[in-house]
């Protein structure tokens, strides 16, 4: 089916199914409960993120996942793409696919420029190179290019570049939209699913990252799957016999190289589209680095693990900031005043503030455990699953080992 | 005139003289042997040959064209294929995988933008590396992780893989050095098989006299950087400078 395998048709679905029912999925607590407020992830600023973040990370395992190489600048491109965005809403208006293709391309540019110095080396040093220069950007992007007295100001600095009345929006609609949309069809735009206690929020905006989730899902199953994948496979295990047997391997690792930094431009300018604003601290390394753990965590180099990534890692930073002393409080009422206290004081610094230190502990946890990530959980829990309930041989498939 | 002509190359390294003006002519569908102690400049050669190296000095001629200044996988397209001392695959890869590896260099070059086509669907690259699986009798291996392959059929593998891609050159790199006695003479067998089924020449650097000796054709001695003599293997283990060079006082 659309050209792919079995598996992958089914696993194409499986997410599918994730994304159109993520709404309901998230929501499992009913509304006006504690729980509810803490660990439901059903509204729409956090959904947007879940497929945002997907898309991302999807590109960056086509670079990272496929050919082994670490990109530590990542961020940098989605910073551009978002900076483009809103160029685009600022110059023509609030129409999103305009800005989303100068995004991808801007984007594109970008990674080009980048990835044809920085693939002269490889291994640590191209980590570093890709570092070096995406540093470059974000400093660029924070003070060389945005100081509003200038004169050229490209970035607005550290207020972050935003839609202002007195832009030009030379083809800003009569009907007055105001914030970015497709085709009249605002990002904001929502309905609400009221069933019993439960409140559904379908949100445009995260419908439309859903499906750009989708089709970016399909066209890295289909690059995994093609000769050009699989030559990426070959450039991460021996790039000497590579060249040994007549192939060129730069413009392998640039064309990944590019991909990758096409999708980041894209999920800049999502992010850019659910929100018009665009800051510079969405370049900053620690945002690259962010990328790297969330393929990490998922599973590098698998189809379905940057999703898991970064949905995991974008949860529980949502819900541990969330968690403050005074839910602490009400949780463990129910215990003594004084254990109360000993006991706030002892979940203290792994939420709220502090929430760094549990999804860093959490990640610490996957790579000793389980250093193929939560995918290789998932395989694990499904090969308990196989054997209690049937005692047969597990059928792998030797492509399937590093692809699952 | 060769398929590989040599002439009057030069390589130092530093206060080195790796190679001293070396002059070497392959003739094509012919079996040649670099032999020499350690240190003789043997791999120093076939680096120059392949463009990991570029000499100081001097020619190396491919079919009437120059190697030098080329990158190696340029080298590889003009039909130079080169096997290595410890064998190189794609160690992360199944065999079949490996395989398919040089047929699609065979048939894209260097480069293709091949990525939304299935791996798959590429028939003509599926019946290509089939075939070569079954010329090195590996086909019921096709499946495993070429990681997990003994030494024996990793170097089968590799020389495989060179063949799928019908290079006119084969050049090896002291193939069986390491190797279990059986599996040398394995790998002597199917060098030999090479050699009387395909058009191909093949040039080897070897330690181990046995492999010379059973399949040489010509075979060149090199000592210290220079080529000392050129002959048939009959002359060869007679000659006195080799023995006194080369063999010293060992039995051959």
């Amino acid at each position: 089916m659309l050209g792919l395998e079995k598996k992958d048709f089914t696993l194409l679905l499986i997410v599918a199914a994730m994304v159109v029912f993520a709404p309901f999925i998230l929501n499992p607590f009913p509304e006006g409960s504690s729980l509810a407020q803490m660990f439901n992830a059903g509204y729409p600023d956090l959904m947007q993120r879940f497929a945002i973040f997907g898309i991302l990370v999807i590109g960056f395992n086509i670079l990272f996942g496929l050919t082994g190489y670490l990109s530590f600048g990542h961020a940098a491109f989605l910073g551009a793409g978002s900076y483009a965005a809103v160029w685009m809403f600022k110059l023509v208006g609030y129409d999103i696919i305009p800005a989303i293709l100068l995004a991808i391309l801007v984007s594109g540019l970008f990674s080009l420029l980048v990835g044809y110095v920085s693939l002269r080396r490889s291994g640590i040093y191209f980590s570093i190179l890709t570092l070096a220069l995406a540093q470059m950007m974000f400093n660029m992007a924070y003070s060389v290019l945005g100081n509003p007295s200038s004169g050229y100001n490209l970035t607005n600095g550290e207020t972050g570049l935003q839609v202002y009345n007195s832009d030009p929006q030379i083809f800003l609609s009569a009907t007055g939209q105001n914030f970015p949309n497709l085709l009249g069809f605002s990002m904001r735009s929502e309905t609400h699913l009221l069933i019993g206690n439960w409140d559904f929020t379908l949100n445009a905006g995260y419908y439309l990252s859903g499906l750009l989730l989708l089709i970016s899902f399909y066209i890295s199953i289909r690059i995994f799957r093609s000769p050009f994948g699989l030559m990426l496979r070959a450039v991460k295990s021996n790039q000497q016999r590579l060249h040994y047997t007549g192939l060129n391997t730069r413009p392998y690792t640039l064309a990944a190289f590019v991909i990758s930094g096409m999708y980041a431009g894209l999920a800049g300018g999502l992010l850019a589209c659910m929100d018009p604003l665009a800051g510079a601290e969405r370049m900053h390394w620690t945002a690259s680095g962010e990328i790297v753990i969330m393929s990490i965590l998922g599973g590098v180099g698998t189809l379905i693990g940057p999703i898991l990534g970064a949905g995991f890692n974008e949860y529980f930073k949502n819900i541990l900031s969330k968690i403050n002393d005074s839910v602490l409080h009400e949780w463990m009422a129910f215990l003594p005043d004084g254990f109360e206290n000993v006991m706030v004081t002892l979940i203290h610094p792994f939420v709220g503030k502090g929430w760094h230190l549990t999804l860093g502990l959490l990640f610490m946890a996957v790579i000793i455990f389980l250093p193929g990530g939560l995918v290789e959980g998932g395989q694990r829990i499904g090969k308990l699953f196989r054997r209690t309930k049937a005692d047969k041989p597990s059928d792998e498939t030797p492509a399937g080992k590093e692809t699952e | 005139m060769g398929i590989l002509e040599v002439k009057g190359v030069n390589k130092r390294f530093g206060g080195l003289q790796a190679l001293g003006d070396v002059n070497l002519s392959v003739q094509e569908n012919s079996v040649h042997a670099i032999i020499g102690p350690n240190g003789a400049g043997k791999s120093t050669l076939l680096n120059c040959l392949v463009g990991k190296l570029i000499p100081d000095t001097g020619s190396v001629m491919f079919d009437g064209q120059s190697v030098l200044g080329r990158k190696p996988y340029e080298i590889n397209q003009m039909g130079i294929s080169r096997v290595f001392q410890t064998p190189e695959i794609f160690g992360e890869l199944s065999v079949m995988e490996n395989m398919m590896i040089p047929c699609f260099a065979k048939r894209d070059g260097s480069f293709a933008m091949t990525a939304f086509a299935a791996v798959r669907n590429q028939k003509d690259i599926v019946e290509h590396a089939m075939q070569a699986l079954e010329d090195m009798n590996m086909t019921d291996k096709r499946h495993m992780h070429s990681a997990s392959l003994s030494r024996g059929d990793k170097r089968r593998l590799e020389i495989g893989m060179c063949l799928a891609q019908e290079p006119r050159l084969l050049l090896l790199d002291e193939p069986t050095a390491g190797m279990a006695r059986a599996d040398t003479n394995n790998t002597i067998d199917l060098l030999k098989e090479i050699r009387d089924k395909r058009d191909i020449t093949i040039a080897i650097i070897e330690h181990d006299m046995h492999v010379v000796f059973s399949l040489a054709e010509r075979i060149t001695v090199l000592a210290q950087g220079r080529p000392l003599v050129e002959d048939t293997p009959e002359n060869i283990k007679g000659h006195p400078k080799v023995r006194e060079a080369y063999l010293g006082e060992a039995q051959v």
